[in-house]
């Protein structure tokens, strides 16, 4: 057994009162979770302390919240290691999760500072969501909402057979990751685009979203990909910040299946009004022709693609590449950047046949394109993270023999 | 601890030598005074920034086994000076170094080249100068050196996503506080941490031609935050973030509807300046966002 101080973030709608913090005292073994140790505090000292919990086991996805700042799982985090957490926070900052007064630490206190074994846990109900009660949030007006977005049920086409469809159990490992998901809302609570933009469809919706685009019984894949590029908040706007990765309690990695969602409505040569395609396009190309970035270049060809071989800049193109171009003329007049370095095309190539090695590169991936999923294929010599069914043993198998299972 | 020479196979990254090259000039610079010899990959080649990935996953795990492969056969450890490009690279070396069919696959066509990549060969690794920084050169080496403490100066670190997170992948098992290296480094220069919302976040860069309003918005809102902290700068080691948050400042500023006007340091910088050295030679006075007020913080005379 061992004491910690949690600090809650509570709100009590009816108090009419702001949000205010409150600690509390609690007493349990370090092995036991976050959430343990709020339901003793509201056992042992306020029963009004509101948190949804079910199973406690991490299988529900109902205990949502933030511990130290992590969008988490209450029950999946254990008190001792979010002890730890805090406590090395605060060596190294100076300063709690939810301190905002005197952020600024002098010389010298580094050392000292934080090493005491009283350092609050903090607790906040999740992000991105309105908070209904102490840490219960609203899934409905953002989460749920947001998944509904993506027609979350399959869309077959032709007669449906007259019991249920078969499929070969290979073809749906591909979504197996994306199954997994328990909509526990952790990965939204983390999204750092939906802080900046709350109209992102976001990673628990767009995970989902692949959950059907890669279901061989779905009909509609073209239609589904079309649709989640065409909407300026849709695919394209992940910013690829991983927040969604670390959150998620069960392995889903959105930002993963967001980045398939994009491979393959690239594939299918879909374009997006974001220009999300092109700047893909125009970067892999640089690279094959350059080895480097030419960064004049990829801006230009983000924005328009074909400039300079069949000339067709849209709307979008020509609006952004004014709007750019106060960006691009404050370094040139600091010398920060020379002007050979914005003008597209003049950027270098590798020296010494070193870029025909890249070409060589890109030729041999272009026949296979494999992708290498580590959720399902696991380290070498370990167990394989997902069995899709009981007996299906994987992982040592060579890569190239799996490549047609489920790709 | 530190050993006595460290030489390491240098990747500088395509920003340090393209719109951010004061990075490059700044860790040259840094390098000769620490005592780190840099023995530059200049055949190696982009690492793909999770873009090329996004289009070919096999492509990228290939290009970066190039990279790996080419550092190799210097026999030296791989360091470089970006975190996307850490990150980037932690992922293409994750799957390598998981099975060795897909490696044996990859390496098929490196062959051709007179190159492999091999898992653990002489204990590879590719670490962020940051890491490097901290693991092999040393905190108190790196006290020993300062010439001109940073007394006085307010600093945010900024670490960039990539090298945050995924935390499983990049090492955080055997290396708990990377995430806390930044404050570490700051403190041991004689600087003072400011803590602010924004350290760990995201710059917004990646989708900044694809949805430039959310992009500028995050660079807006951290950079507003840290002033409203009581930052005299920030310090980053991606120059993707300092892209974000000091070429695209002025107008992240319009974004966010404030004055803005905060100097943002590349980790060596903030390193050269508390080894001695004047801030004109680490490129300081080529940045957008001026930093003459860390200047005139450090040597107490308007610059």
């Amino acid at each position: 057994m061992a004491e910690y101080t949690i600090k809650v973030r509570r709100f009590q709608p009816e108090s009419g009162e702001g949000p205010y913090w409150e600690e509390f005292n609690v007493d349990l073994d370090p092995s036991l979770s976050v959430l343990d140790g709020l339901l003793q505090a509201k056992d042992n000292e306020d029963g009004s302390l509101a948190v949804r919990c079910s199973c406690r086991a991490a299988i529900c996805g109902s205990c949502g919240m933030k511990v130290n700042g992590q969008s988490t799982l209450g029950c999946k985090t254990q008190i001792g290691e979010a002890q730890e957490q805090a406590n090395k926070m605060l060596a190294a900052t100076g300063a709690t999760a939810a301190e905002a007064g005197s952020p600024v630490r002098g010389e010298g206190e580094y050392a000292v500072a934080g090493v005491a074994s009283d350092t609050p846990i903090v607790i906040e109900p999740m992000g991105n969501m309105p908070v209904v009660k102490d840490l219960i949030t609203d899934m409905e007006s953002t989460h749920w909402t947001k998944i509904r977005r993506v027609t979350p049920w399959l869309l077959p086409h032709g007669e449906p057979p007259e019991r249920e469809y078969i499929v070969e159990p290979e073809s749906m490992i591909d979504i197996t990751q994306s199954m997994a998901c328990i909509q526990c809302g952790a990965c939204v609570s983390s999204c750092l685009s939906m802080e900046a933009d709350p109209d992102f469809i976001g990673p628990a919706a767009l995970a989902k979203a692949y959950r059907f685009v890669g279901d061989p019984r779905d009909a509609e894949t073209h239609e589904r990909l079309h649709d989640l590029a065409d909407d300026p908040h849709g695919i394209y706007d992940c910013t690829h910040c991983f927040s969604c990765i670390d959150a998620c309690p069960k392995g889903v990695a959105p930002m993963d299946q967001i980045m398939r969602l994009r491979r393959k409505a690239g594939e299918e040569g879909i374009d997006d009004p974001n220009s999300g395609h092109a700047h893909e396009l125009a970067f892999v190309k640089i690279i094959e022709k350059k080895g480097t970035l030419d960064e004049a270049m990829l801006v230009q060809e983000s924005y328009a693609p074909g400039i300079k071989g069949k000339l067709k800049p849209s709307m979008r193109g020509l609006r952004e590449t004014i709007k750019s171009l106060p960006t691009i003329l404050r370094p040139l007049r600091k010398r920060k950047v020379p002007l050979k370095k914005a003008i597209p095309g003049t950027h270098h190539k590798l020296p010494g046949g070193a870029q025909d090695e890249v070409r060589a590169i890109y030729a041999h991936a272009e026949e296979h394109s494999e992708e290498f999923n580590l959720y399902i294929k696991g380290e070498e010599g370990e167990l394989a993270e997902v069995d899709v069914e009981k007996g299906i043993e994987r992982s040592t198998v060579p890569a190239g023999e799996e490549a047609d299972s489920g790709q | 601890m530190a050993s006595e020479n460290i030489r390491v196979a240098y990747w500088p990254g395509c920003v340090s030598r393209g719109f951010t090259p004061e990075l490059h000039g700044s860790m040259a610079l840094v390098a000769d005074r620490l005592g780190i010899e840099l023995v530059e990959l200049d055949r190696a080649n982009c690492c793909g920034a999770g873009v090329i990935a996004e289009h070919n996953q096999e492509l990228a795990d290939t290009l970066n086994a190039r990279t790996f492969a080419l550092a190799q056969q210097t026999g030296l450890a791989m360091m470089n000076i970006c975190s996307t490009c850490q990150g980037a690279q932690s992922e293409c070396q994750q799957r390598l170094d998981a099975d060795s069919a897909y490696r044996a696959h990859v390496n098929e066509v490196l062959s051709g080249q007179g190159l492999s990549y091999e898992k653990d060969k002489d204990g590879f690794t590719n670490k962020n100068f940051l890491w490097l920084l901290v693991e092999d050169y040393g905190l108190d080496k790196l006290r020993s050196q300062v010439q001109r403490p940073l007394s006085g100066l307010r600093v945010g670190p900024f670490y960039g996503c990539y090298i945050v997170r995924p935390k499983e992948r990049l090492g955080y098992n055997h290396y708990p506080d990377r995430d806390v290296y930044l404050e570490k480094v700051i403190e041991a220069l004689g600087g003072q941490v400011v803590e602010y919302d924004g350290a760990r976040k995201c710059c917004g860069f990646p989708v900044v031609t694809m949805n430039r309003d959310t992009s500028l918005r995050q660079a807006g809102t951290h950079v507003g935050d840290a002033i409203d902290a009581g930052a005299d700068c920030l310090v980053t080691p991606c120059p993707l973030c300092h892209l974000n948050l000091d070429m695209q400042q002025p107008e992240a500023a319009k974004v966010v509807n404030r004055d803005l006007g905060l100097p943002v340091l590349h980790l060596p910088q903030l390193v050269g300046l508390a080894l001695g050295a004047e801030p004109k030679e680490l490129g300081m006075d080529r940045h957008v966002a001026s930093t003459r007020w860390v200047q005139e913080r450090l040597t107490g005379v308007a610059a």
